[in-house]
């Protein structure tokens, strides 16, 4: 009884955020929105059992995503109000798009429902062990049969840390920062001499 | 009850706005980033659900390579769009043609 209560809640308020994210005027505000749908969903996967890929959903979009979009957002100088000029005539042809995905997505849990299609049987060794926790058992499959591609998504990640450093990273001019080779290599004979001269010699130079 | 059917359909409606705000927000390249958030995350609900429904951790471990991806792609979106904003001074993604392709 809690479940189904707790399912719907966490189902009813993502599905709410989410339609706020994509209709907020405020892209600060889509954010949020986004937030708390991540938030939600998080909890949905909690429900399912899942509770590392829930922890993990927590920790990188909340985290770091929503932080980097928030960070954009306010960064950039942008007319928010020029960039929906075309809202109101993209929506029947969006909305028409999104009412035939809808009915052929949830035709597809219907197909489903009626009996899935023999397409093979799974062998056992995604098996959830038994007696280890979902972290535990999710770990022992990761660093085992998953190994090369989880190294595989370490370099993806590695990647786009690069590749998003090479973009945006830029050589300012008209900056005055410290060059230190250049104060390294000074010498004592290019340097200005600070003399007392007697009266009427003058300064040597 | 709770059945995998409820957690499929309800993916499946965020799944549909993820599209319809990429449809909708054709010119702010930030809501369709976040419209991609969206519908990657969908994906991960329904990687999850089943995963759950067959018992078979496979399913949780390719929801994380897919929150793997989703990161890199908004970092690299990201670094694009504030590029983009610094040639540009705007982010209308409707008239992106300075690469003639």
């Amino acid at each position: 009884m809690i479940q189904a209560f707790a399912f719907y809640l966490f189902a009813t308020l993502m599905i709410a955020s989410g339609a706020i994210t994509i209709l907020a005027r405020n892209p600060v505000h889509s954010v949020l929105w986004l937030i708390l749908a991540f938030f939600n969903a998080a909890g949905l996967m909690v429900l399912a059992g899942a509770e590392f890929i829930a922890m993990l959903l927590v920790i990188v979009y909340v985290g770091a995503v929503a932080v980097l979009f928030l960070f954009v957002v306010m960064m950039l100088d942008i007319d928010f109000a020029e960039l929906r000029a075309g809202f109101i005539n993209n929506f029947p042809l969006g909305f028409v798009l999104a009412v035939v995905l809808l009915a052929e997505l949830v035709l597809g849990v219907g197909a489903y429902r009626a009996g899935s299609l023999p397409l093979g049987v799974a062998d056992g060794a995604g098996a959830a062990t038994a007696g280890l926790s979902n972290t535990a058992a999710i770990g022992a499959l990761l660093y085992s049969r998953y190994l090369f591609l989880f190294e595989a998504a370490g370099v993806i990640l590695l990647v786009a840390m690069i590749g998003a450093i090479v973009l945006t990273h830029r050589q300012r001019s008209g900056v005055r920062g410290q060059n230190i080779s250049k104060q390294v290599a000074r010498r004592p004979e290019d340097a200005t001499i600070n003399v007392q001269p007697e009266v009427g010699k003058g300064v040597q130079l | 009850m709770i059945g995998i059917e409820h957690y499929v359909v309800v993916s499946a409606i965020l799944f549909v706005l993820g599209v319809l705000g990429i449809f909708l927000n054709r010119k702010n390249v930030i809501i369709i980033l976040m419209a991609i958030e969206l519908i990657l995350l969908s994906v991960n609900l329904n990687l999850v659900a089943f995963s759950a429904a067959l018992h078979d951790l496979v399913g949780q471990i390719f929801a994380m390579f897919v929150l793997t991806v989703a990161a890199g792609e908004a970092a690299i979106g990201l670094a694009i769009l504030v590029i983009y904003f610094r040639g540009r001074g705007t982010i209308a993604v409707d008239d992106v043609n300075r690469m003639k392709g």
